[in-house]
């Protein structure tokens, strides 16, 4: 099969045009970096099917970070190449279109973003810039699907020209600066709002400010949607559809293995949280908790995302990143983890070295809680048995856990900063213009990304049910947990059972919770229940983050990384004793 | 011609603007700025910059960008 891949710098719409050709929904963002791996597609053309390839974003074909690296090999494998153009930026664009064009492929130019040009007062003779370059050139827009069509029947004549010879990078700006003179030329336009805003949000006197408000409020509507979502849909349909099943399903079965296994640990009253079955707790945890506010996150995050945001955030926060041993487009993977750690994990090969990318992964794995950790930390402390335990609002709890995560955060990345040999280069991050979004292709977003949390996060944790209910039913967890015992009371000061806690823990982190909460009122007092829901975070990501921590950083880098992890854990634990238990 | 008033890139002050004479450092920097539009005649502009030695945004035809500090004192231009 023919092969046709997407070329372009970073944050052009290669993505966006590879779902109009494809057909296909693939993640696009207005920040450079969005698409890491090369995403594959189909498409008909000339009655053939052909493969389309979504290449990774790149400068050059010389590459300075892996995702440049898969786009450079992408870019050999392929038969045709469609560069995507932004036209707004043509002058820098034109270098790797160069670049391109020296390689013998049949190239076909897509010049994006073309109604841009318009409101910007740049005028481009797309007729002219054809004919200098030798290939087909064609206007699209393609977030409206605009040029589109135009673009599919030019494939057939992408030819690879003859005059443009290979060159040093001094001929090749050369070249532009000839082809420019000749096809573009810009009107004066004075500043506009958005010019403004771009300014306001990047400078740190105002900047700062405006960031604290936007990340507080993503926060407040996150929690806003989520508890909502639970109030009016999922609590209802759990309570009044699903818990009449389930119960005629109990009344079936009797008392008796399949029981215990499947609907609860005692027979008789079923207790979502609390009754550790397959079909109660392993089916209410992720979706009743957990999917709510997933669903709320990914929607602030594709909104977040679309406006160009994320970038200016980078920069007003690469000083503190930078005493990190990252700089700031370390701030990427940290938003995307707090949804879920593992397109989180993903996200840390935009980093330019092994050192960067091994401090972003383990501080991911160990202080950044994924929205699972985070709804079921709000759980534990606004259960209404476990209030009676609670002398301050459940809020107070709930911030000393993130406090403690966030300190955590800096000592730990300060520490792996001065201990981690390598080399940390600084930033240098394009700026995209703002835009506004668009609340259709947000949503659309926000749908794939809970597909997929659907498909690949939550099989994991069905799967986490089911080992740790047979580890429980053939009597592993208690033998392990009574060998555990002792270490919870001398070093952390709690309360035995927490052994159990923590090596459920291993497999599913929501299961602990519920573990948690099916002890009697009492077993934990409130600061006790903040330890253990902190270290819970700390101490081992979930099986899927971990199995694409192993993928990434390489299986030695990954055991340096448990160390890391445990060692924080235990530490943490230590402290927090000391600290709010005060023995 | 010789420039009339050369300086680093990282002493030049929010919202002024400057051509750029020469980019030092070595060959792979040089060519990492080049393939993002910047190199000798660029012109450019300020538009912040971040305390404590903090990375400098600039404004290069209409490209934002981003650079750390250290880059930006590699890059001489010519105050406008």
């Amino acid at each position: 099969m023919r092969k046709i891949v997407l070329m372009g710098n970073p944050n052009v719409g290669k993505s966006v045009v590879f779902s109009r050709l494809t057909g296909a929904n693939v993640i696009s963002s207005n920040y450079p970096g969005t698409t890491i791996d090369f995403s594959k597609g189909l498409m008909r053309f000339e009655g053939e099917k052909v493969e389309i390839i979504d290449a990774p974003g790149t400068y050059s074909l010389a590459s300075s970070n892996k995702a440049e690296e898969v786009a450079s090999k992408m870019f050999h494998e392929a038969d045709i190449v469609i560069n995507v153009v932004d036209a707004t930026n043509l002058e820098r664009n034109l270098y790797l279109t160069l670049e391109l064009l020296e390689q013998n492929k049949p190239v076909v130019i897509a010049l994006n973003l073309w109604d841009e040009t318009k409101h910007l007062g740049i005028h481009i003779d797309e007729k002219k810039l054809q004919k200098m370059l030798g290939v087909p050139v064609v206007p699209i827009v393609a977030l409206t699907g605009e040029g589109i069509k135009e673009l599919v029947s030019e494939i057939k004549n992408a030819t690879s020209p003859e005059k443009i010879k290979p060159t040093s990078d001094e001929g090749r700006w050369i070249e532009i600066g000839q082809l420019i003179k000749e096809v573009e030329q810009f009107e004066h336009r004075h500043h506009t709002l958005r010019d403004r805003l771009s300014d306001l949000t990047i400078r740190p006197i105002t900047g700062l400010p405006i960031a604290l408000g936007i990340i507080f409020s993503a926060f407040w509507i996150v929690r806003f949607i989520g508890e909502n979502l639970i109030n009016f849909i999922f609590n209802p349909i759990f309570e009044e559809l699903y818990k009449p099943l389930v119960s005629q399903i109990g009344e079936m079965l009797g008392p008796g293995f399949l029981y215990n296994f499947l609907i609860s640990q005692t027979y008789g009253e079923i207790e979502f949280v609390e009754s550790l079955g397959m079909l109660t707790t392993g089916l209410y945890v992720p979706v009743g908790m957990v999917l709510p506010y997933i669903i709320a996150f990914y929607f602030m995050l594709s909104m977040l995302e679309d406006t160009g945001y994320l970038p200016r955030l980078a920069t007003l926060l690469d000083n503190v990143f930078h005493k990190l041993g990252m700089h700031g487009y370390g701030i990427v993977p940290v938003f995307l983890g707090l949804g879920c750690n593992v397109p989180g994990m993903l996200a840390i090969r935009s980093l330019e070295t092994r050192k960067q990318r091994f401090i972003a992964a383990t501080l991911l794995s160990i202080s950044v809680p994924c929205m699972a950790q985070t709804s079921l930390i709000f759980a534990i402390f606004s259960n209404p048995e476990q209030q009676q335990s609670l002398v301050y609002a459940p809020i107070f709890y709930i911030l000393i856990v993130f406090t403690t995560l966030l300190i955590l955060y800096f000592v730990a990345g300060f520490l792996l900063n001065k201990f981690v040999k390598g080399e940390s280069p600084e930033i240098f991050l394009e700026i995209p213009s703002y835009r506004v979004p668009h609340l259709k292709t947000s949503l659309k977003k926000t749908y794939m990304r809970i597909k997929w949390f659907l498909k690949d996060a939550l099989p994991w944790m069905f799967l986490g049910v089911f080992l740790i209910n047979i580890l429980y039913t053939i009597g592993i967890i208690d033998f392990l947990a009574a060998l555990f015992e002792p270490f919870m009371e001398t070093l952390f000061g709690l309360p035995g059972e927490t052994s159990v806690i923590l090596l459920s823990g291993f497999l599913r982190k929501d299961l602990a919770v519920g573990t948690l909460l099916s002890f009697p009122t009492g077993t934990f007092t409130a600061m006790q229940l903040v330890i253990v829901a902190t270290m819970l975070t700390i101490y081992f990501p979930c099986i899927a983050t971990f199995a694409i921590m192993v993928k990434e950083l390489g299986i030695k880098d990954m055991i340096k990384a448990a160390i890391v992890m445990i060692f924080a854990a235990s530490f943490v634990g230590i402290i927090l004793r000391f600290v709010l238990l005060g023995v | 011609m010789i420039p009339e008033k050369t300086t680093f890139l990282a002493h030049l002050n929010q919202s002024q603007r400057g051509r750029i004479v020469e980019i030092k450092g070595g060959f792979n920097f040089q060519r990492k700025m080049c393939t993002m539009g910047l190199r000798e005649g660029s012109i450019l502009r300020v538009v912040s910059k971040q305390p404590f030695m903090g990375p400098i945004t600039i404004a290069v035809g209409n490209c934002h960008m981003t650079i750390g500090r250290g880059m930006a004192q590699k890059i001489v231009v010519e105050e406008l």
